[in-house]
Parts: structure tokens; sequence; C-alpha cells
């Protein structure tokens, strides 16, 4: 997708004005934050399995070499095969390319970022071959031609009222007398127009939350059973998946599942977990007859040994967005890319570079709340601070930004002018200013005062005062 | 503590620049706790601009002026849980590569303490150290570094409640942000200002006449807010409560 992160104060100002957005935000953030907070409560060794789910990830990551050959040794052993994929293009080729041996012309599809992040949707729609989503979100998105606003809950934006149109206007048979208002009937109709879809299908994608390397398997978590229809009824199974989803062993899934599901939804676990190891077997009642992992790169390497290895660690719970308060503010299509809210803004310059997506790692007060609830412990404020100290070095933040910087690092770098400074601006602004209390509004802090009040200085500095108190012992 | 603490006080800009009464305050608690206080000239910020900005080659400058500054004191103590977490979280990252300051770093960052913290934790009050008197319903918004950063959550609330006169009440969605975020609020004033309007909406509803907070960043921005949709409630730092400084106009609110 083109990415519009550049405009990401325009899309935010849309986001800020859109009532159907808003009412929508504000249900997810209290829905989410307190289901997560009950089923972290709830477990006593929640935060002894952050450490060990991270652990894992950490040792994962160190020896990354070993295991991804390993886990591509075992897929091959169980008769499927691995795809390396350097980016989204070569990635989306590949894809394009087991599609077409399979004379495919429907693929039915699971929920999966990777496709959302090389675009495999258009790509396929391009050469001919029809994608079909079949998570209810995606499915949703994709008729409304839109990119997922959120990681586990791509149509968290769109309200009901708007689904119903969007049915209605794709599902060509439906009855206009039919009612769908309701969650339950929607779900119905996009069930009924989704079963036929899965028994065409010649090929089936999903993404994968785990790659296993002591078994060569895939794992997904869904909650509506989508994904399995999706990769055991088509003769062709292709799983994408970034490097970074390995684990060494089933074990190991076993404990960050623990944390994945109560972290992303409150839930103990997802309703379905579907581990697929290889193609059907002879003497399998059911299952693809071909299984394809692509591996995708994407600049994921690149980031091992920098100070942003540790967003490899991401399990896309999506806890950082839901607690987010820019994110609960402006949703996701504001970002502008496929990935939103902190992780988004860590995630997204490595990707698409630093030039498109500066504004992400800018737009956050370091609230530090994305961090307390990573299952991971990623330190996401930490590394969107690294993001800016490359944009200070590569001069990508706006000049008058840089010289107003510099200017009072000047100023502060110099007591004695510092002193000096503060006292006279501090004198100055309370003149004028300490009748009222505050400004309405005053030159250059328009950015300020154009929805708040600026409270004025009391009048002499602390410094000023307190010297001409006290005895100056302090001055040293 | 066996004798007087001497305690370097570490104003923050903003206190210096704009409400020098509650560095004066922070000053009559830490005093009246038996603490001798000292006020080094050659302070000036902590940094934060510049560190959040992406500029490391200033943050360091100012951090390195910070150490020197505060060197000949045993406890360093800030009236911000900001400023308190620059130079006691961020400070030993910033100056890691750098053989002389590292260990200074990592020695001034023991020293260095939030106001509350350092009431309750190095001086073990669990009371404010005079009787203090605050006739109003208060309630308290946790600044990010505070309540995240240093882990400051119950100190606060029982300093509160030991001041004559507080009837306390809690804030609703207290973990959320109030949208000052330093330069985040001009840079992103929008979002920004959406962030307040909840805090301020929440800080309304809690029928309190003063919200405190310990950081003075967060109080403007909450102040301006209040003041812009016209809410009575009056913003003070929580030094300004416990040391019972009812008489000065709370936060943005003129003497005429």
């Amino acid at each position: 997708m083109q990415a519009t992160s550049r405009a990401f104060k325009e899309n935010a100002h849309r986001a800020l004005r859109d009532p159907d957005l808003q009412v929508a935000l504000a249900k997810m953030k209290q829905g989410f934050i307190e289901r997560r907070a009950t089923a972290a409560a709830r477990l006593p060794e929640f935060e002894t399995l952050r450490d060990q789910g991270r652990a894992i990830k950490d040792h994962t990551l160190a020896n990354l070499d070993f295991y991804l050959t390993r886990f591509e040794e075992r897929v091959i052993e169980t008769g499927g095969q691995v795809h390396w994929a350097e980016d989204a293009e070569a990635a989306r080729d590949i894809v394009l390319e087991i599609c077409r041996k399979a004379g495919a012309r429907t693929v039915t599809k699971g929920k999966s970022m990777i496709g959302e992040e090389i675009a495999i949707n258009e790509h396929l729609s391009r050469h001919g071959i029809e994608p079909v989503e079949t998570d209810l979100g995606e499915y949703i998105i994709q008729l409304r031609d839109e990119p997922p606003s959120h990681l586990i809950a791509p149509a968290i934006h769109v309200t009901r009222q708007q689904i119903a149109a969007s049915f209605r206007q794709a599902h060509r048979e439906l009855d206009p007398a039919r009612a769908l208002e309701e969650p339950r009937t929607l779900l119905a109709e996009a069930r009924g127009a989704l079963r036929d879809k899965f028994l065409k299908a010649d090929v089936g994608i999903t993404g994968a939350n785990f790659l296993i390397a002591e078994t060569g398997s895939t794992a997904i978590v869904t909650n509506e059973g989508n994904g399995d229809l999706t990769q055991t009824l088509p003769r062709v199974h292709i799983v994408l998946a970034s490097l970074e989803k390995l684990v060494p062993t089933l074990e190991d899934a076993a404990t960050i599942l623990r944390l994945l599901a109560r972290s992303a939804t409150g839930q103990e676990f997802s309703v379905y977990t579907t581990f697929s190891t290889g193609p059907r077997r002879p003497g399998d009642p059911d299952g693809p007859e071909e299984f394809h992992v692509v591996l995708l790169d994407n600049g994921r390497s690149r980031m091992l040994g920098t100070e942003f290895q540790e967003m490899l660690l991401c399990i896309r719970c999506g806890a950082c967005l839901n607690h987010c308060p820019i994110y609960q503010s402006v949703g996701g299509h504001a970002y502008g890319w496929v990935y939103t809210g902190p992780m988004g803004a860590v995630l997204t310059p490595a990707l698409i570079g630093l030039k498109e997506a500066g504004h992400l790692p800018n737009a956050s007060t370091f609230c530090g709340r994305c961090e307390a609830v990573c299952p991971m412990r990623i330190p996401l404020p930490k590394m969107m601070r690294h993001w800016r100290e490359r944009e200070f070095e590569r001069h990508l933040q706006p000049n008058r930004m840089r010289a107003a910087l510099k200017a009072w690092a000047f100023v502060a770098r110099r007591p004695a002018l510092y002193r000096l400074g503060a006292r006279m601006a501090a004198t100055a602004l309370a003149a004028t200013g300490r009748r009222s209390g505050a400004f309405r509004s005053l030159p250059l802090a328009g950015g300020w005062t154009l929805t708040r009040d600026l409270p004025a200085p009391e009048g002499g500095t602390f410094q000023a005062q307190w010297r001409a108190r006290r005895r100056p012992r302090g001055d040293r | 503590m066996p004798s007087q603490p001497v305690v370097g006080f570490f104003i923050t800009c903003l206190v210096d620049l704009f409400r020098p009464s509650v560095g004066f305050a922070a000053v009559k608690l830490l005093e009246a706790a038996g603490c001798i206080v000292e006020v080094p000239a050659a302070q000036t910020c902590c940094g934060q601009p510049a560190y959040n900005s992406g500029d490391r080659v200033d943050a360091r400058a100012l951090a390195r002026q910070t150490i020197d500054a505060f060197a000949p004191y045993p406890h360093v103590v800030a009236p911000s849980g900001s400023c308190a977490g620059m130079i006691s979280k961020h400070y030993p990252a910033l100056l890691r590569d750098d053989p002389l300051y590292a260990p200074k770093a990592d020695a001034l960052a023991q020293r260095t303490h939030e106001l509350v913290a350092f009431l309750t934790r190095v001086l073990k009050l669990e009371r404010v150290p005079q009787p203090a008197q605050f006739p109003a319903r208060v309630t308290y918004h946790d600044s990010c570094s505070a309540l995240r950063e240093l882990g400051l959550d119950a100190e606060p609330r029982a300093l509160l409640r030991s001041v004559e006169g507080v009837d306390y009440v809690e804030l609703p969605d207290r973990d959320s942000c109030c949208g000052f975020g330093g330069t985040f609020c001009v840079k992103y004033p929008e979002i920004s200002t959406r962030m307040v309007e909840a805090k301020c909406t929440a800080i309304a509803a809690t029928g309190a006449s003063v919200v405190a907070s310990g950081d003075l960043g967060c109080l403007m921005n909450i102040a301006g807010r209040l003041l812009r949709e016209g809410k009575p409630v009056q913003a003070r730092h929580i030094a300004e409560i416990l040391a019972g400084a009812e008489d000065t106009p709370a936060i943005g609110r003129g003497r005429g």
C-alpha cells in the first residue's frame, strides 16, 4: 500500500473530527484495557511469564541463523517448502508463482499482517486471481478497500451500520428486507458468503503467530476458525511469515501463547490455536497437498545488532495500541501504513524508511504505558527516541525546530547566561500576564494557546529570589 | 537519619521560571523534615528537551553540567518526576560510553530523588513533616514519569491524605497521560488537546476543587485547559498542598 505516514498530522486532524471513528475508539479503549488487566491479574505468574517469553525470543534472535536453518530442514523433512524472500516484491512474486502453478483462480486468506505488508491482495488481483479475506474484520475492510487499522481488530474503526451498508453493496443476492443490524446477523451473512469461497479456493494463505524450529510447524491463533478452513480445504497452503516469528520448541510457543491472548484480548487462550506441519501425509483424513512457507526479511535482519533489535521480539498482540493515548485519539489509519500505534512507530521507519515515517516516533509523549503492558517488555519509547536521534543526525527535522533547540541549548549550557535570560523572561512575561494569571494567546506559542491558556510566570526566578533571601551557601 | 541530611535542590527549569513558589514550598517541606537545603547556582535544565528531540550532544553536555553542579551533595531532590527520572534513569544510559562521567552518572542517579519519593522512601515519612492545612476536595494526577518511571503510586496519596482538611478523591482513568509530553504539546497540539480535554473531563467528574500533581509540565497543561474551558478547578503542585500554601494563587490564576 502507498504509505501516507508523511501526512500523519493531516490524517490525525481528520481522524479527530470523524464522529464514527471516535465512537469506535472510545468503545475499544474501555474494552481492551479492562479485559487485559483482569486477565493479567488472574494469573499469578503473569509477570514471570513475561520474563520467560522474552528470554525465549531473546535467545532465538541471538541464534537466529541456527534456528532458521533448523526450521527449514524440518519443513523439508515433513514434505513442505521454504521460500526466502528478501523484500516485499520477492515475496509477492513467490506467492504469485505458487498460485499460478496451482492454476489458482480463487485464493482464501486468513488474517496476516505480512500479507498486508507485502500488499499481496493487490498483487494477486492484478494478475487475475481473486483473493478473499476470511477473517470477518479483514473481510469487512477488503469490501471497503481499506487497510487494517488495528493489529488484531482490523475493522475496529468501522461501525455496524457501515458494515451493513458494505454487505448490501457487495452481496448482490442479499434480500433488501433482511435485517443486518445485529453482530449475529452480520456474522451469519459473512459466513454464508464465505462458505462458497472456502469450497472454491485453490490456494489458502495464512499468516503465522509462530514458526517452530524443532518441528517445522507453523501456528496461528484465531477466534473464528476461519484460518483452519483456509489452510485445510484448498489443495495448496501458503504460510506468510517474517523471520522473527521463530521460536525453538513447541514448549516455547506454548509459553508465549499464554501471554498472547491475555495481552491481546484478555482471553486466557484464543478460541482456535492451530499447528500446521507439512502437507497431508498418506493416511491423513485431510490437509493440503502442498505446504509452502514464505519467509520474509524486508529489512528485519538489518535491525539485528542495532538499537532496534528488541522490536523483533514483538508478538503482535496489540496491547501497546490499546493502551496508547495517541492511538486512542486518532486510530490506526492516521499512521499511514500497515503497522500502527507504538509498535508501528518503531517498526515502520525500519521497514519503509525514516524519511517516510519520521512523524510516527515523534508523535508520542513517552508516557510509557506501551512498555508497561508489552508482554515482551519492549522498550518502545526508548526506541522511538533512537529514531529521533537518527533524524537529528540526518537533519530530517524541521529547521525551525532545530534552530530553536540549538539556541535553547546554547543558553542552557551557560548557567550565568541562563540565569540572566530566565530572569528577564520571567520578569517580562510576569509584567504582562501576572494580573490575569494566564495568557489567552502569545506570539510564537500558538500551538499551545490555540486551545489552552498559558499560565503566566509568578515573576522573578526561584534562583534570584533564593539568592536574595538566603546567604548563598550553595553558590559553588 | 542520624545527622541532618544535606540536600542539593534541583529546581527544574519550569519551577524556576514559572512558579518559584513551588520551589519554596518544597524547600519548606525538606527543612521541616530536618534537611539542610542548598541550591547550586550552576544548574540550568536536566537536558530532557534535547534528549527527547534526539540531540544527544547537547543532552550529554547538560547532563555533565548537572552532574558537576551536584557533585558535592549526598542527596539531590527535584520537585518533578520527569526531571528526577531523567537524572536517575536516563543519565546513566546517556553517558554509558563516557569513561569519566559514566561512574559519576551512576552515582548521581543513585542519589537523586523526586520530592515525594525522597520524603517517603529516603526519610521514611508517612505523613507531612509538619502539620499542614489545606481545606479542599483534592484529586491527584499521576505524571507518567512519576508513576511508571519512578513507581510512585501510594506515596503521594498518603502524604496528601495526611494534610488536615484534604478530602482526597481518586481520579478515574488515572494511568492516562495528560498530553503534555514536553515538545509533543506544541508539535502535535491537536492530539495533545484531545488528551488534556479527556483529562480535564475526568478531573471535573471527581467534584474536586483542586487537582494536584508532582510535575509542573502536566500542571501547566491541565491548568491551561481548565482555564480555557472555564472550569473552576484549581491546579497546584503537590508541594504547595503538602506545605499548606493556600495563599498562593493557583496555577494560571491572577492576583488581580
